[in-house]
């Protein structure tokens, strides 16, 4: 139990020290020191961080391969861009509706499709995304494939409120008795069922959740890139989200954070050379499931390496809490 | 003790198509018995286990524990009920450690919702705290608490079938099922597990039911014995019986050349 404190302890320690640096950013931003790329560079590490961590409680905690997180994304964009723009209702408004929406949008996925594994599921997902897509290309009152004009509402505060809110739901979900559940659908569905878990259930749950902050992230999204098109949300955009959560480590939250902040940057600075951009970017893909095909932090999360010291003569990695 | 039997089964059966693999089977396992199930391989012992415990639905006949009708229930739905197992193949969690595999069991008896779960409410912590000791105590009693932090599948064999036998006692049965837990384990191992089985009938008041190979385990701990052949009963009664039963002599070793 005391374990168990210290480990709260160290969760919101970790919250603070971001609320603080948050604050900092703020007045960084506020003084003109960072510079509007600087800004938007920052807006982008925090969509894809939401982003990343929404997926990996779908792929990483319950193991359901699901490639269509970008049609989330292109739900939450579209009804928050309706309530802001057509409704003129206030952005917070705007961004739970967004969420609430896509995790409807999940909830009716999900029902029908959890019930296929592995590959089948993946391509159902797949297709999920695509009809979504051509959903919003062929409706006219969100201006078809032209897109939709956004007013940039996006500022530091809302998002980083956003990001902690996705982190601390998911990992406190994750760690109990619910996210446990979940861990034993990914590792074995038959014996998870045979243990009283209602598999149907955790598995459309934790596709909601994740649905919903991926619709969190889509209003936040529509909000900071002024217009919104579906040939935005098309399944490129699914698989640049999948790579983030396969390339921290299957399994590791800090694992799909991190991976969400390097790439992101990588891809920004990348983009000056647009040649050479997806060269270097699939090279870098490729270097690192040669050498790491676990992905950077494996199933491990941060706080294990700071626990090592502590536990290092049992000679075992504190392993009870790998995930999350 | 009461009269009702704790699980009756009435002349269930499935059939896979033409094939059927299992059919016309009747059992009745009184409260606090342990019964054994053998037969020879492909007989449908493990079929059998998952129509009980809901993994196929019966497609004759019917399934009851305690007088409530099983069929057509989820799996999970039947473990709640209290039928409980474990897998003739080890079916551990098995990139998770020890203590979460029993913790897991343990699940459908805790009492806190997600969302009190996702803001750190009271019963978040209760709950958490109730599932820890219960996991551990369980831990004790099968004397894997010093490997509770280990990842499942860095266990050896032995322990990995004790882990298992755990974990389906956490989710609080009141019928076991065993699939053949003494497979792959060497005759120190069998011993050992026969005193584990015995201890725990008599600490946990369980019913029992166990498909073994292992004909010294199973003429050694059980009380009664069914016989399984080709998807159909042919025998049932006590080891002593059994051994001399010439059916079941002949269903092992083919029948006696005249």
């Amino acid at each position: 139990m005391a374990k168990t404190l210290k480990n709260a302890k160290g969760f919101w320690g970790t919250i603070v020290i971001v609320i603080v640096l948050s604050v900092v950013i703020q007045f960084l931003i506020n003084g003109g020191t960072l510079n509007s790329f600087y800004v938007n560079t920052l807006f982008s590490i925090g969509i894809n961080i939401i982003l990343a961590v929404s997926l990996h409680l779908i792929i990483g905690i319950t193991g359901q391969f699901s490639i269509g997180h970008a049609g989330f994304l292109a739900v939450g964009a579209y009804v928050s861009a309706i309530f802001t723009m057509k409704l003129a209702m206030p952005f917070p408004v705007a961004i739970v509706a967004a969420g609430l929406a896509a995790a409807v949008a999940g909830l009716i996925i999900g029902i029908p499709t959890l019930r296929l594994r592995g590959d089948y599921l993946a391509i159902a997902t797949l297709g999920f995304g695509e009809i979504v897509r051509i959903a919003f290309l062929n409706i006219d009152y969100v201006g078809g494939a032209s897109g939709m004009t956004v007013s940039h509402l996006i500022t530091w505060p809302i998002l980083v409120a956003c990001v902690i809110i996705t982190i601390v739901v998911i990992v406190n979900f994750t760690n109990s008795t619910h996210g446990r559940a979940c861990l034993a659908i990914r590792e074995n569905e038959i014996a998870a069922d045979a243990m009283g878990i209602n598999t149907t259930f955790y598995k459309v749950m934790a596709f909601a959740i994740g649905a919903f902050f991926a619709g969190v992230a889509g209003a936040l999204h529509a909000h900071n890139f002024y217009i919104i098109q579906p040939v935005n949300f098309g399944f490129l955009k699914s698989f640049d989200i999948l790579i983030l959560v396969v390339l921290g480590g299957l399994g590791s939250m800090s694992g799909s954070v991190i991976a969400a902040i390097l790439l992101t940057i990588i891809s920004t600075f990348l983009s000056s050379y647009p040649e050479v951009r997806m060269v270097i970017y699939s090279l870098v893909l490729i270097v690192m499931m040669l050498f790491r095909p676990q992905g950077l932090m494996g199933t491990k999360e941060i706080t294990a390496f700071f626990k090592a010291g502590r536990t290092a003569k049992g000679g075992m990695q504190d392993d009870k809490h790998t995930v999350a | 003790m009461t009269n009702t039997p704790l699980l009756k089964v009435d002349h269930a059966g499935i059939r896979f198509g033409g094939l059927k693999a299992v059919s016309d089977v009747n059992m009745e396992l009184k409260e606090g018995e342990l019964v054994g199930l053998i037969g020879p391989n492909g007989a449908g012992k493990t079929t059998f286990f998952n129509l009980l415990t809901g993994v196929y639905v019966p497609t004759e006949g019917s399934i009851q524990l305690d007088g409530k009708k099983l069929n057509g229930f989820a799996p999970y739905k039947i473990t709640k009920m209290g039928i409980s197992r474990t897998f003739q193949n080890i079916r551990l969690f098995s990139d998770l450690s020890v203590l979460d595999n029993v913790k897991i069991a343990y699940h459908s008896l805790a009492k806190h919702s997600i969302l009190s779960s996702i803001l750190r409410l009271p019963p978040h912590f209760s709950g958490e705290k109730e599932m820890e000791e219960k996991a551990i105590e369980f831990l004790k009693i099968f004397k894997l608490e010093g490997v509770m932090d280990e990842q499942a599948k860095n266990l050896p064999y032995g322990q990995q079938r004790r882990l298992e036998i755990a974990r389906a006692l956490a989710a609080n049965p009141r019928l076991l099922l065993l699939d053949e837990p003494a497979a792959g384990m060497n005759p120190q191992e069998t011993e050992e597990l026969m005193n584990l089985i015995a201890l725990i009938r008599e600490k946990f008041k369980l019913t029992i039911l166990l498909i073994e190979h292992d004909m010294n385990l199973v003429m050694g701990v059980c009380e009664r014995i069914y016989v399984l052949d080709h998807g159909q009963l042919i025998a049932d009664g006590t080891p002593e019986q059994i051994r001399n039963n010439p059916k079941v002599i002949e269903a092992y070793l083919g029948e006696e050349v005249s």
